[in-house]
């Protein structure tokens, strides 16, 4: 058994780290496709990545129900690093999570599972973050949408493989549907709803 | 001094990570407002407490900050706004539309054009575009879930029936990313059309009625209209009597008690670079900060 006291450490200051963490994922989602970094200042649970644990620790809290994947929830550590330093509470229904974290991409539930919001509360949908190989190199990816002057272009090693194919079902669900943060070490991109993408060459 | 009794940028952490989830939000639905549990801010509403709020969630000690109330930074509001967050966050502040990362503003759209590394962050007292047809939020609600936007335009066109152009100046209606009808706050609709494709990110805050909503970078934001009354950002037929430009919003300053009047640049950072370059207007003479701090 893992004791609090053996625990990774959170952010070694809250307040500062929190902010300038906000700003890299909200960079990220106001600009979709572009790699913002973020500056790792906390420790991590084995099984999370640097930039994940401190996107943890900026958004969550006993107000946002979490849904873990199965690989992050076997890890007791990474649970109890969790609740100490968020309270964030971990359920198994992922249509009432307002976060998920997935470290394992092959094993990504259904899309539609989680929480999609409604017409009148869209906002009341699941922010999903997944942990990906790279976020540097690796298949190209034109994205188009609010956020993006013209096209981006991400390259990125990504599981599933197809992503981005389901993810194109927000197009028809809007203004339901699901936002995306894709984490690889202290890289963070982000795909909001709105946000459409296309194989480069296809 | 004693330490701070406030957290930094006044907020508690708690409140600083709802708002930012809700911005997170905002940004992913363009020109939804998202709800939010707005704070008492040591602030009457009537200040712009919810953009102070979203200011001080996203502020951090890298960030240049200016505020601007009209067009002007020097008024009583804007003085207060920017020395609060100088003495709760220590970030810098200043009067130049260029060098801030984050702008505060009630009324204006700096005429400068904004770039990429900018935050705008607008002061709103009513969010609802709808709410002078719908009194009820639960209808105001669904008609926004079904884009139910004709008695909006409808509305419109009664104006130009009544007037014979549209009359409703400011907070002019919007429509963002060809789905959300969005109230651009109470800016005169000559800035409207600098809300399209800005390269800045657009965040509005509304505190009494709690809501949050925004414009991505790079969004279509289009100005509802007619096929046979195009939107018509307007502007008085004048140039600056300080800085002689032909294209800036202007503010009509009454100059004496008989009457005399001058139209001059609301954005004063605008009409002082353009002075300070050798522009001049026919009043050039005129004591112009005289009017900026007689506001007190
Ligand atoms: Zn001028």
């Amino acid at each position: 058994m893992t004791t609090i006291a053996e625990l990774p450490p959170g952010f070694a200051d809250k307040v500062l780290s929190a902010q300038s963490t906000f700003r890299s994922v909200m960079d990220a989602m106001a600009r979709p496709g572009s790699v913002q970094r973020i500056v790792p200042m906390a420790g991590a649970p084995a099984a999370m990545m640097r930039g994940a644990a401190a996107i943890a620790l900026t958004l969550f809290d006993h107000d946002t129900p979490l849904w873990l994947d199965a690989r992050m929830a076997e890890s007791a550590e990474l649970v109890k690093w969790l609740k100490f330093h968020t309270g964030a509470p971990v359920v198994q229904d992922t249509s009432i999570a307002s976060f998920a974290l997935i470290s394992d991409g092959a094993a990504l539930p259904p899309l539609e599972r989680f929480a999609l919001g409604t017409n009148e509360y869209p906002d009341r949908s699941t922010t999903l973050i997944l942990q990906v190989d790279r976020l540097d190199s690796g298949r190209s990816f034109e994205l188009r949408g609010p956020g993006i002057d013209g096209v981006a272009t991400l390259q990125g090693s990504i599981k599933p493989f197809d992503l981005f194919e389901r993810l194109r079902f927000n197009e028809a669900l809007f203004p339901r549907g699901i936002d995306l943060v894709l984490v690889a070490d202290d890289a963070v991109v982000a795909i909001p709803r709105t946000t459409r993408v296309a194989s480069k060459g296809s | 001094m004693n330490a701070p009794a406030y957290n930094f940028a006044y907020l508690d952490e708690q409140t600083k990570r709802m708002i930012r989830r809700a911005i997170l939000k905002a940004i992913a639905i363009p020109g939804y407002q998202v709800p939010f549990a707005s704070r008492e801010m040591p602030m009457p509403y009537g200040w712009g407490t919810g953009g102070v709020q979203v200011t001080a969630a996203i502020l951090g000690l890298d960030d240049v900050l200016k505020v601007i109330d009209q067009g002007s930074d020097d008024t009583t509001n804007a003085i207060s706004i920017r020395k609060f967050f100088a003495k709760t966050a220590g970030v810098a502040t200043t009067t130049s539309t260029h060098d801030a990362t984050v702008i505060q503003t009630r009324h204006r759209i700096p005429e400068a054009e904004l770039n990429a590394n900018q935050v705008l962050v607008y002061q709103v007292p009513i969010p609802e575009p709808l709410r002078f047809l719908e009194p009820r939020e639960t209808e105001t609600r669904r008609m926004h879930a079904l884009a139910e936007y004709g008695l909006m335009h409808v509305k419109l066109y009664e104006d130009i029936a009544r007037f014979g152009h549209i009359a409703t100046a400011y907070a002019y209606p919007v429509k963002v990313n060809a789905r959300y009808v969005m109230d651009p706050s109470p800016t005169p609709k000559f800035d409207n059309p600098k809300m399209d494709n800005c390269a800045a990110l657009q965040l509005f805050g509304a505190g009494r009625e709690k809501r949050i909503y925004a414009i991505p970078p790079y969004t279509q934001v289009v100005s509802l209209d007619f096929e046979d009354h195009p939107f018509e950002p307007y502007r008085f037929n004048a140039p600056c009597a300080l800085c002689g430009a032909e294209n800036s919003y202007l503010d009509e300053i009454v100059t004496d008690d008989k009457g005399g009047r001058m139209f001059v640049c609301s954005d004063t950072d605008y009409c002082e670079g353009r002075q300070a370059a050798g522009h001049h207007g026919s009043l050039s003479a005129a004591p112009y900060k005289e009017k900026a701090g007689s506001h007190g």
